[in-house]
C-alpha cells in the first residue's frame, strides 16, 4: 500500500508548551485511519496543521509524494486535503440557503462567473446532495435546519471538492444513529473511491464501524499504531490513555426512597403522557435519538419549560417550578447540554464559574464571600481531579474534559434532591468520562441522578436503569442487568412504542 | 512581559503623562489644577459609570446624554416655572432618570428591540421632549413663558450650591460638590460590581446570558436594572450640570454622550480587564481630563480636543483587543 499522505517528525509548540512531538503518520488510499486521543492529546492541533490553519513547527508533510505545505485552509482544499470540523457552524453559513452552501466554493472560486443562474446553482447543489443521499430542502435556510442536518450539509460540501485526503473531526458527535449510519455508508463509498480518510473520534461504536487502522495519540506523541486484523481496540484505548482501562462498575441497586415522581407528564402537544419515578441513590439514564424530546424533558424538570399536562412531586411535595431559580431552590439541579453555550461563563475564571448558581448561599447579605467560593472550588478540583494550575485559571485554558468537570463540579458542590445531566459526556474524552461517571456514582446516595444520553453505550456504562424516549414520551424501561438489547434497540428506533416493560 | 504591558501599560501611560505635564507645563502640578481636572470630568465620569452598568450586562445606552440634558431642563423648569424647592427638583430629576431607564429596559428586554436602536430612539425622543414645555427656549429666571407672562421662580440657593459649593480639603474651598459625587458614585458602583452577588450576576448575564439563566439568575430583571442605574446616574449628571450653569440651557451637554462612552471604553484597557469595569471607567475619564488640561495649559488650541480624545480611544481599544487576544 502506498501512502497518499505522509507526516514525518512533525513538531508544534505554542510558546513553551510542546503540543506535538515527533509525530509520524501515514494515510493510505482507500483506507480509514482512526486517530484516537484523549482531549488535550493534540488531535485538534494536528488537524489544524493538516488543514492549513496553523503552520507546522518542524518535520515534513507529503501529499502523493510531493511536499505539502499549505499556507491557508483554502490552499489545503485546493491541494485536495479537505477537513470537516467538529464545530458544525464552521462548515456552513447559517444565513444562506442549502443550495448556496453546497455550491459556495464554486461560487467563490476565481474562475466563477460574475452572474449566476439560480437554476444552475440549484442543479449543481442537487448533484452534490445526491452523492451523499442528503434529504434536505435545498431552498431551506441553514439556520432553520437541525444541527444534524447542518453537519450533513457541511460534509456534503466538503465532498464536492473530490478530496484526495479527507479529515473528519468527531463528525458524529451530534448525529442521530440513523444519520450516523448514513455518514458511515458515505465513508464506505469514499473509501471505495480511493480517498484516504483520517477519522478522529473516541467513540468506540464509530471506531468499530469504520476503522481499518487505528493510531493512538497521547500528550502529542503517537503511542500506538494498530493495523493487524482483527484490530486490537482494547490495546488502542490503553495506548490512548496510557493505562489499563477498568470497566465502569455498575451495581444495579433497587431504589429505596422515592425522590421524584411525575404523573401523566406531557411535554409536546401530540405526545402520549408518561410517568416517571426516581429513587434515592439511583442513577437513571434516559436514552433516545437526537430530537425525541430529551432536552425538552430535562428543561421541563428544571423549570425552564412548563409541562403541557401532568403533575410532578419532589420529596413528597408538589413540585411545579416556574423558573430555574425555583428548581434550584427546591434542590433540582441541571448540568445543561452544550457547556460552551449554556454552561460556561467565558469571562469568569474557574471558581467564579463553579459558584455561579449558589451566590446567595455564598454571600453575607449581598457581599460575596470569595474565600468560601474558592475553598469550594478547590474541593471540587481535588475530588474530580480537574487538571489546572489553581482555582483562578481561565476556563479557556482547560481542556474540554476538564471544562466539563468544572460544570459537573458546580452542581455537585451543593447537595441536591435531583441532579439532571443532559449529555454530560459530549466532547469529553474517555478518561474524563470515567472520572465523572465514577464521581456521580460515588456521590449518588441522598439524591436521584438522571442522565440524558444519546449514546447507548454511555448509558450502559453508567446507569442502574435505562429509560428509552421516542416521540416525546417514554417507551421503554430496562434494568441495566441482562437487559434485552434487541428490544431496547427497537424501542430506540421507535418500532416498539406501545408497550411499556418493567415496573415504573 | 506582554502580560505586564497589558495590565499596567495604561496606568503607566497615565503616570507618564502626568509627569510630563508636571515638568512641561508650569502650574499643572498644583492642587487647584488637580481639582480642575476632576471637575472637568465629573459629569461625564458619572454618566460613564452609569453606561458601564449597561455594558456589563452586554447592553448599551445611547440615551444617557439626553437623559442628563432632560434632567437639567426638568430641574430648571421645576424651580423657575413651577417654583418648587431644590429638594423637589432633585427628586423630579432622579424620577425622570429612573423612569427613562425602566422604559429603555422594558423595550429592550420585553419588546426585544436591540439595545442600540431602542436607546437611540429614546435619545431622539428626549432631545425633542425637553424643548416642548418652553417651545424650544432655554430656561432662566425671569424668562418669558409661552403664554406671554414672566416666570417668577428662581434657582434656589440650595440647588445652586450643588454646583458652586467647595469643600475644604487641606486647602480651604478646594473640592467641588460634583467631584465628591463622582468619587462617591465611583466607589459605590465599583463595590457593587466587584464585591456583591448582584454585580457578579450582571457580569455573568453579559458574558453568557443562557448560562446565567440556567444558573437561576433573573436575567430580565438584571438587564432592566442596569438601564435604571444608567438612567439615574445620567440624571444625577444632569442635576450637577443645571447647578453649575444656573439655567436650563438647551445648547449644553452636546458632548456628554460621546465623552462618557469613550471613558467607559477606555476603561476596558485599564489593568488588562478587556471588559467593562468601574475602576477602568473612572481612570478612563480621568485620563481624558488630564490630557486635555495638560494640552490646554501648553496652549494647544481648543479645536484639537476631540481629535485627542478620539486618538486616546483608538489607542486604548487597540491595547484592549489586539494585545489581550494575542496572549490567549
Amino acid at each position: 500500500m502506498d501512502a497518499m499522505f505522509r507526516i514525518a517528525g512533525l513538531e508544534k509548540s505554542f510558546g513553551p508548551i510542546r503540543v506535538l512531538n515527533d509525530v509520524n503518520l501515514e494515510l493510505h488510499t482507500g483506507t480509514v485511519t482512526v486517530l484516537m486521543g484523549a482531549n488535550g492529546a493534540g488531535k485538534s492541533t494536528l488537524v489544524k496543521i493538516m488543514s492549513g490553519v496553523y503552520p507546522r513547527g518542524g518535520g515534513v508533510m507529503e501529499l502523493a509524494g510531493q511536499p505539502y505545505e499549505p499556507a491557508s485552509p483554502a490552499e489545503a482544499i485546493r491541494a485536495g486535503v479537505v477537513t470537516v470540523h467538529q464545530n458544525i457552524n464552521d462548515g456552513v453559513v447559517a444565513t444562506l440557503d442549502v443550495a448556496t452552501n453546497l455550491t459556495m466554493d464554486r461560487l467563490s472560486g476565481k474562475s466563477a462567473p460574475l452572474i449566476f443562474n439560480p437554476r444552475r446553482v440549484r442543479r449543481d447543489a442537487r448533484a452534490v446532495a445526491d452523492r451523499l443521499g442528503l434529504q434536505v430542502d435545498l431552498g431551506a435556510s441553514i439556520s432553520d435546519l437541525s444541527l444534524a442536518d447542518r453537519q450533513m450539509v457541511a460534509i456534503a460540501r466538503a465532498m464536492a471538492h473530490e478530496p484526495k485526503v479527507m479529515v473528519l473531526d468527531e463528525p458524529t458527535s451530534s448525529l442521530s444513529s440513523a444519520e450516523a449510519n448514513r455518514l458511515f455508508s458515505v465513508i464506505d463509498r469514499l473509501r471505495a473511491h480511493g480517498v484516504a480518510i483520517l477519522y478522529i473520534s473516541h467513540r468506540m461504536s464509530d471506531i468499530r464501524r469504520v476503522a481499518d487502522r487505528i493510531v493512538a495519540l497521547r500528550d502529542g506523541v503517537i503511542t500506538g499504531v494498530f493495523e493487524e486484523k482483527p484490530l486490537d481496540y482494547e490495546g488502542a484505548v490503553n495506548a490512548m490513555l496510557g493505562r489499563q482501562m477498568g470497566h465502569a462498575a455498575v451495581t444495579v441497586a433497587d431504589a429505596t426512597r422515592k425522590v421524584f415522581e411525575a404523573n401523566d407528564l406531557r411535554i409536546a402537544p401530540s405526545a402520549r403522557p408518561f410517568s416517571l419515578t426516581l429513587g434515592d441513590g439511583e442513577v437513571v439514564a434516559i436514552t433516545g435519538l437526537v430530537g425525541v424530546g430529551k432536552t425538552k424533558l430535562a428543561e421541563t424538570l428544571f423549570g425552564v419549560r412548563r409541562p403541557l399536562g401532568g403533575t410532578m412531586r419532589l420529596a413528597r411535595q408538589d413540585y411545579a417550578p416556574r423558573t430555574s431559580a425555583d428548581a434550584i431552590a427546591a434542590g433540582v439541579f441541571l448540568v445543561a447540554k452544550d457547556r460552551a453555550e449554556s454552561g460556561i461563563v467565558a469571562d469568569f475564571n474557574l471558581y467564579k464559574n463553579m459558584s455561579l448558581p449558589f451566590l446567595p448561599r455564598l454571600s453575607l447579605g449581598s457581599i460575596l464571600r470569595t474565600r468560601a467560593e474558592r475553598a469550594i472550588a478547590r474541593e471540587q478540583i481535588q475530588s474530580l481531579g480537574i487538571v489546572c494550575r489553581n482555582e483562578r485559571d481561565r476556563m479557556q485554558t482547560l481542556s474540554g474534559g476538564n471544562q466539563q468537570k468544572v460544570m459537573v463540579g458546580r452542581w455537585l458542590s451543593q447537595p441536591s434532591q435531583l441532579l439532571i445531566l443532559d449529555e454530560p459526556f459530549q466532547g469529553v474524552d474517555i478518561a474524563a468520562r470515567r472520572d465523572i461517571a465514577a464521581k456521580l456514582r460515588a456521590s449518588a446516595p441522598g439524591r436521584a441522578t438522571l442522565l440524558f444520553l444519546t449514546e447507548l453505550d454511555e448509558a450502559l456504562e453508567t446507569a442502574d436503569r435505562i429509560l428509552v424516549m421516542s416521540e416525546h414520551t417514554i417507551v421503554g424501561e430496562h434494568r441495566n442487568a441482562n437487559l434485552d438489547m434487541d428490544r431496547l434497540l427497537a424501542q430506540v428506533a421507535g418500532e416498539d412504542k406501545d408497550d411499556r416493560r418493567g415496573a415504573a | 512581559m506582554a502580560n505586564i504591558v497589558i495590565r499596567y501599560g495604561f496606568l503607566a501611560l497615565l503616570a507618564g503623562l502626568i509627569i510630563f505635564f508636571a515638568v512641561a507645563a508650569p502650574g499643572f502640578a498644583s492642587p487647584q489644577s488637580a481639582v480642575f481636572i476632576f471637575q472637568s470630568v465629573a459629569i461625564t465620569g458619572i454618566l460613564a459609570l452609569g453606561v458601564t452598568a449597561t455594558l456589563v450586562v452586554g447592553g448599551f445606552d445611547l440615551s444617557i446624554g439626553s437623559v442628563a440634558t432632560s434632567a437639567m431642563m426638568a430641574a430648571a423648569y421645576a424651580m423657575v416655572v413651577m417654583e418648587q424647592s431644590a429638594f423637589v427638583a432633585v427628586l423630579f430629576c432622579l424620577a425622570i432618570g429612573a423612569i427613562v431607564g425602566l422604559i429603555n429596559g422594558i423595550i429592550i428586554v420585553y419588546m426585544r428591540v436591540p439595545d442600540l436602536l431602542a436607546t437611540l430612539g429614546m435619545m431622539f425622543l428626549l432631545v425633542g421632549l425637553q424643548r416642548i414645555p418652553t417651545e424650544g427656549r432655554s430656561i432662566a429666571a425671569g424668562m418669558t413663558l409661552p403664554d406671554g407672562s414672566t416666570a417668577t421662580g428662581t434657582f434656589s440657593e440650595a440647588f445652586l450650591s450643588l454646583g458652586r459649593h467647595r469643600f475644604d480639603f487641606f486647602l480651604p474651598n478646594l473640592v467641588p460638590v460634583s467631584v465628591v459625587v463622582l468619587l462617591v458614585l465611583a466607589v459605590l458602583i465599583w463595590f457593587f460590581l466587584e464585591f456583591t452577588r448582584f454585580g457578579r450576576m450582571m457580569y455573568a448575564v453579559g458574558s453568557n446570558e443562557k448560562a446565567a439563566e440556567l444558573a437561576g439568575a433573573p436575567v430580565k430583571a438584571y438587564k432592566i436594572w442596569a438601564y435604571v442605574i444608567s438612567g439615574i446616574f445620567a440624571s444625577i449628571g444632569g442635576i450637577l450640570l443645571a447647578a453649575r450653569l444656573g439655567r436650563g440651557d438647551i445648547a449644553s451637554g452636546n458632548n456628554l454622550l460621546l465623552d462618557a462612552v469613550a471613558a467607559a471604553l477606555i476603561g476596558f484597557a485599564v489593568l488588562g480587564a478587556a471588559k467593562p469595569n468601574a475602576f477602568g471607567t473612572a481612570i478612563g475619564a480621568l485620563f481624558v481630563g488630564v490630557l486635555l488640561q495638560g494640552l490646554t495649559m501648553m496652549n494647544a488650541p481648543y479645536y484639537t480636543q476631540d481629535f485627542v480624545k478620539g486618538a486616546v480611544l483608538v489607542v486604548a481599544l487597540v491595547f484592549t483587543f489586539a494585545l489581550s487576544s494575542r496572549t490567549k
